[in-house]
């Protein structure tokens, strides 16, 4: 094999003076970055393995190590980036697809930071949420579109199943497999405390978290994985996975090296072998197709449960949600392409797919137009970061927002965007034992409740202010919006003025 | 219990399936999706044709078609039996988990693909004729059988069997001339051992549906199976 055109990406950098030689950072990389030289008696380390995950840094008693971005550089171009000329170099020496983590990291518009929310000025008083009932609950599910009455002239209150939220947000989808059991204790036990749910993804369901059915929505997806009829009796709701925003497109593939001990039993597939999820379900080439699939679903389980139908925001995003609205689904999630992933093709998750903002404006505005939005529930995903990130979304008409990386962050995920290899330093998308056990899940599960309840009282302050004591009378409300640096063409599929009109 | 299900639609006729205590008898079936959807306890003839997705999630129900079947028949099918005395459409026990699976006649494109299997819950799709296109897709585990009666000179298999199989084996009455198979899949005249993992299928086809087990047994058999667990490991570099 010849020499590796690449340098390092990263510097580790220890202070001598402070480093003590106790060996934590050692045992802490599953990268084996750091290595303890006998014959110099001191620590030494491999920058090329590392990959700016933190965790020795973190972790240091000392505070001897800090990780720095390498200032070796190759001769500037703005055409020929670094990463350009990586990826050319890495693909030239393996023949290999890039493989990538997380969500799209490239400076593409974020269309969240370029909205700004209103408030109320003397006319119209904001609420005081210390003071004041606010009510953050959504119900998400096919709400009826007339009032109906029963002979003797009493309103007719059956509904279509409804999954209730004690604030407009839900885990989303993260098979177990791609993360580590502690991750999904963690995020079962959080849902179940925070009233509301947390999402199988399509890895099927450890044995140990049916007793939070009752905040679980089980998903399933082309491959199927561990879907059978406890499974779908079990949770709360059943999404079907048409499309993931950081693949649109594509199938999952889960390789071989992580299907063992329990993640191949939950699964249902043997140890070692790779459990393909195919980019197509092949039994769904139409809408009619998928309206078979949602009624096999809620006739399995007796209509009982929500059906939520989850796509990937692409660029014909509003025609396929007003067809999904038709199908009988209850619920449609929409994944925008910034939305993270444990291992999508570089390529992919990079460039294709729109950001959520726009698909969230465009399908609820069309549904809305055609006279079908009450037909299904809005869920927004794909990179919400913040409380405000999702009062913006309700304002553009989601009825709740999905998140993900942000529950990884708040459970210590650094965003070195490495899952693919299975090393997690965090113990989160790891499913070696030694690894996974550093995610304590009594600790990880208060992390993401703090972390809610941090969101809901953030949400309540900021619908106060704009005079707005429910997130019912919120959604879709895009007058609380105006836009900033935006063109004419951007503010009207999002639907707002321009922030001063 | 009788059932006819005339000017039933499927959502009524599954209600009264559901609500009958035991065994049902469905008479005058016409095109009635989800029969059997996700039952566990019950044993459902038909007469007549079930519409698509019949037998979906069944867990442990077993039931007989006395007639054609049509499409997505035992769709992710995790226990049980179904029986159709004829022919089924497209998509049959797609990622079947458990339970089996017999059809006297023909199947259409994409039959048992998908199909897995964990430890001793190893499904099993016997048809009596000839299937479509598309046959075992992304097979990840169970017994697939193929029996190509009646197929005149056209191949037992469509265009296209087994692409991304990485599990289970797929068996072919008599050889695979005229078939292509993809590169990841490896092909060997049945054994002793295949034959005997097969017997008890073939077995209970025959009893099922009344053919004599030599004269079925009496051809040679092929078995194809996958060259590796990880067909796309080497297509990926970290980035």
């Amino acid at each position: 094999m010849g020499i590796s055109y690449i340098y390092p990406e990263f510097e580790v950098v220890r202070n001598t003076a402070r480093c003590i030689g106790c060996r934590v950072c050692e045992k802490q990389c599953a990268n084996g970055v750091h290595l303890f030289d006998p014959e110099l008696g001191c620590m030494t380390a491999d920058d090329a393995k590392c990959v700016d995950c933190q965790r020795c840094v973190a972790l240091c008693p000392t505070r001897a190590l800090k990780i720095i971005k390498n200032d070796c550089t190759f001769r500037e171009n703005a055409n020929w980036q670094a990463d350009t000329i990586k990826e050319i170099y890495k693909q030239a020496e393996s023949g290999g697809v890039l493989l990538s983590s997380m969500g799209n990291p490239k400076p593409l518009p974020v269309y969240w930071d370029k909205i700004l929310i209103n408030a109320s000025q003397v006319t119209n008083p904001p609420i005081d949420p210390l003071r004041e009932p606010m009510e953050t609950r959504v119900f998400l599910g096919k709400k009826p579109s007339t009032i109906e009455r029963k002979a003797d002239g009493s309103l007719k209150t059956e509904l279509a199943p409804q999954l209730e939220l004690s604030m407009p947000v839900m885990f989303s989808a993260m098979s177990y497999g791609s993360i580590s059991y502690n991750a999904h204790e963690s995020l079962a036990r959080a849902a179940k405390e925070l009233g509301i749910y947390y999402n199988t993804g399509e890895g099927g369901l450890h044995e140990d978290f049916y007793c939070y059915g009752e905040n679980t929505v089980v998903q399933i997806a082309s491959g199927r994985f561990g879907v059978h009829e406890e499974y779908l009796s079990t949770g709360a709701a059943i999404e079907i996975k048409m499309g993931q925003g950081a693949k649109p497109g594509i199938g999952g593939h889960l390789p071989g090296t992580k299907i063992v001990g329990d993640v191949s039993r939950t699964r249902m597939i043997p140890e070692g072998s790779d459990a393909i999820s195919p980019a197509p379900h092949h039994d769904i080439y139409s809408i009619e197709d998928l309206r078979q699939l949602v009624f096999s679903l809620k006739e399995a389980t007796n209509y009982k449960k929500p059906i939520i139908v989850k796509v990937a925001a692409v660029h014909n995003i509003a025609a396929i949600a007003s067809g999904i609205a038709r199908s009988g689904a209850d619920i449609i999630a929409i994944d925008g392409f910034r939305g993270g992933t444990g291992a999508a093709p570089t390529r992919i998750r990079d460039s294709v797919g729109i950001p959520i903002e726009l698909a969230l404006a465009a399908v609820d505005q069309r549904l809305r137009d055609e006279g079908i939005r009450n037909n299904v529930s809005l869920i927004a995903g794909g990179s919400i970061r913040s409380a405000s990130d999702i009062v913006k979304a309700i304002a553009l008409g989601a009825d709740a927002c999905y998140i993900a990386t942000s529950a990884l962050i708040a459970l210590g995920c650094h965003l070195c965007r490495t899952c693919q290899t299975g090393k997690c330093n965090w113990g989160i998308a790891t499913q070696r034992p030694e690894l996974v056990k550093r995610l304590n899940p009594d600790i990880g599960s208060e992390r993401l409740v703090n972390l809610l309840t941090a969101w809901r009282h953030e949400i309540m302050e900021l619908m106060g202010g704009m005079g707005i004591n429910s997130i019912e009378a919120l959604r879709g409300n895009r007058l609380m919006l105006r836009g900033i640096n935006l063109t004419e063409k951007e503010l009207e599929i999002l639907g707002i003025s321009h922030a001063g009109e | 219990m009788l059932i006819n299900a005339k000017e039933l639609d499927y959502s009524a006729l599954n209600q009264k399936i559901r609500e009958a205590d035991g065994d049902c008898n469905i008479s005058e079936c016409l095109g009635q999706r989800f029969i059997g959807a996700g039952m566990s306890d019950k044993h459902i003839e038909i007469s007549g044709i079930p519409g698509n997705a019949m037998g979906a999630y069944l867990n442990g129900a077993e039931i007989t078609v006395n007639g054609n079947a049509q499409d997505a028949v035992g769709d992710t099918m995790n226990n049980g039996k179904i029986v159709i005395h004829g022919s089924v459409g497209d998509a049959v026990g797609y990622a079947m988990r458990g339970g089996k699976i017999y059809v006297k006649n023909n199947a259409g494109y994409r039959a048992g693909i998908h199909m897995k299997e964990y430890k001793e819950k190893k499904p099993v799709m016997v048809i009596g004729g000839r299937t479509g296109s598309f046959l075992g897709e992304y097979q990840a585990g169970g017994l697939i059988i193929i029996l190509g009666m009646n197929k005149g000179q056209t191949p037992t298999v469509g265009n296209f069997p087994c692409t991304g199989m990485h599990g289970g084996k797929v068996f072919l009455r008599g050889d695979v001339n005229g078939i292509t198979l993809p590169k990841q899949v490896s092909v060997r005249a049945a054994t002793n051992e295949d034959i005997m993992e097969i017997k008890p299928y073939i077995n209970e086809f025959c009893r099922l549906f009344g053919f004599e087990q030599e004269k079925i047994m009496s051809e040679k058999f092929t078995v194809i199976f996958p060259d590796s667990k990880n067909p796309y490991k080497q297509m990926y570099v970290q980035n």
